[in-house]
């Protein structure tokens, strides 16, 4: 199948600008992107600079893999990444146009590869458990009811890719940080430092320069994981409870 | 298939670099398959690392931050410009990509699961032919002062070409068969992997001399008390 693309890039020759591509010869077996392995080997026949692009399993596990595809961060499917993305689901003449997750706290490194430390950051500000919470077998002996479990393990599926920024139209990090905040919270070991890790990965959130949230879910639509809005109203909450108890303090 | 050899806290012999899961020789020795490469990544990465790079970490806490300014620091980033250079400016006709495709296509027909000698011999010196045609024919675009990934994966290439010889070296040294390394030379009259414990109870770790020389090899005995070593029977 021949296909067009119109991808976004930046660095190198280029300063900024959408560049026309054409595949001739697209296998509806390849995955999105294979194909763009190919426009690179394509490219590098060509003498020109491939366009960069991040990925790692390419299997929708991992969180690398990013891309807006006619739009949609991650392409036109439900619950899945890019890299589960196959052409099959593309025609003949299609033109598909390719940018990176737009952000401002995302700032491009190169064509599709954008800066996503910020998330790295925020964990840092809070997401983790640091108190003793015994050896692994004593896991066991923690009883956690299922409903708590499940809801928890909800939201750990949370694979940090930043769909959620890129959709939001305020590029706000709140279903990526609650989904975090969410999971240590609803278990027992996350008790302890409940209060200080809400705190400060939203304070973390806001210094990195992610937008508010108003309640656009788009984020929900378009996650991979489909984590549920139902996170946010949860940091809120939390955020709440952990600001009156800090100030009684 | 790992190998990498580590004390019980899991660390290398480079201070501070610890090797966990597969990549190490750990609990199964060297060479082991499928689930108990998975087991050995579960047991260290639960059990093993949480307590022993806090150990090492709660030593290095108070140390500030290290001088860029020393002769070894001058030299590795001396060593590591001059590669770059070395490899953007061969600016040849061939991609990284179909260098990598080439040698793929080699280890998997001759340096898979089953190996012979003929085959072995063939492979190293068609590798060695594809590495000079590496050095003087590979086309890496793009800038060395911004992100490249054409550069890294050239890099990248430039090892597996080293290593995917001395792979070869190795499979035709062991003139055995054992865990994942079938010589076709040596199997039972029903086809089964043959050994040589005479020969073959050791390690082979392999000592790089430098480009175009050929590694040396250390044998590292294996020596066992309580177990009876041998021959895998499915039957
Ligand atoms: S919440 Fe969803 S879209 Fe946002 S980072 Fe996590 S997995 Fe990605
Ligand atoms: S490459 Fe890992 S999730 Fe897509």
């Amino acid at each position: 199948m021949r296909l067009k693309l119109k991808i976004w890039r930046q660095g190198g020759k280029y300063k900024g600008e959408f560049v026309n591509y054409e595949l001739p010869d697209v296998n509806p077996d390849m995955s999105f992107l294979e194909m763009l392995d190919v426009l690179n080997e394509q490219l590098v026949a060509q003498r020109e600079e491939p366009v960069a692009f991040e990925h790692d399993c390419r299997e929708g596990i991992c969180g690398t893999c990013s891309l807006v595809i006619d739009g949609r961060p991650h392409g036109p499917m439900q619950g899945t990444t890019t890299c589960q993305v196959h052409m099959r689901h593309y025609h003949e003449g299609d033109t598909i146009v390719i940018e990176p997750f737009r952000a401002k706290a995302f700032p491009v490194i190169k064509d599709l590869v954008v800066d996503r430390s910020a998330f790295d950051r925020i964990i840092q500000a809070g997401g983790y458990i640091s108190v003793n919470t015994g050896q692994a077998q004593d896991a066991n002996a923690i009883p956690v009811e299922k409903e708590k479990a499940s809801k928890a393990f909800d939201s750990a599926a949370c694979i940090g890719c930043g769909a959620c920024v890129a959709a939001c139209p305020n590029a706000s990090a709140m279903l990526f940080t609650s989904a975090k905040v969410s999971h240590l919270t609803l278990l027992p070991q996350g008790q302890v430092e409940r209060h200080k890790r809400v705190l400060g990965m939203v304070a973390q959130m806001d210094k990195e320069g992610f937008g508010r949230c108003s309640n656009v879910q788009a984020c929900e639509a378009e996650c991979p994981k489909e984590i549920s809005v139902s996170n946010i109203a949860r940091m809120n909450r939390e955020f709440l409870a952990a600001s009156l108890a800090s100030e009684q303090e | 298939m790992g190998g990498l050899w580590v004390d019980y806290e899991l660390m290398t012999t480079i201070p501070g670099l610890y090797a966990c899961g597969e990549a190490n020789f750990s609990d199964h020795g060297a060479n082991r398959l499928g689930a108990s490469a998975l087991m050995q990544g579960l047991a260290d990465g639960y059990f093993v690392l949480p307590y022993t790079i806090g150990s090492y970490l709660s030593k290095e806490i108070s140390t500030g931050a290290i001088s860029t300014n020393t002769p070894e620091f001058e030299k590795a980033e001396k060593d590591v410009l001059e590669r770059i250079q070395q490899l953007t400016s061969i600016q040849g006709k061939q991609s990284v990509e179909s260098f990598h495709r080439r040698l793929g296509k080699i280890m998997w027909d001759q340096c898979g699961m089953a190996r012979n000698a003929e085959g072995l011999k063939q492979a190293i010196q068609d590798i060695r032919n594809l590495r000079k045609e590496y050095w003087s024919d590979v086309f890496v675009p793009g800038s060395t002062t911004e992100y490249n990934p054409e550069l890294e994966k050239a890099w990248r290439v430039a090892d597996f070409l080293e290593l995917g010889e001395l792979m070869c070296e190795d499979a035709l040294n062991r003139e055995e068969s054992c865990g994942g390394h079938f010589r076709e030379e040596h199997q039972t009259e029903k086809g089964e992997a043959k050994r040589d414990d005479d020969k073959f109870m050791y390690v082979a770790a392999w000592e790089w001399k430098g480009e175009d020389s050929k590694a040396e090899l250390h044998k590292e005995p294996l020596m066992y008390e309580e177990v009876k070593v041998a021959q895998r029977s499915y039957e």
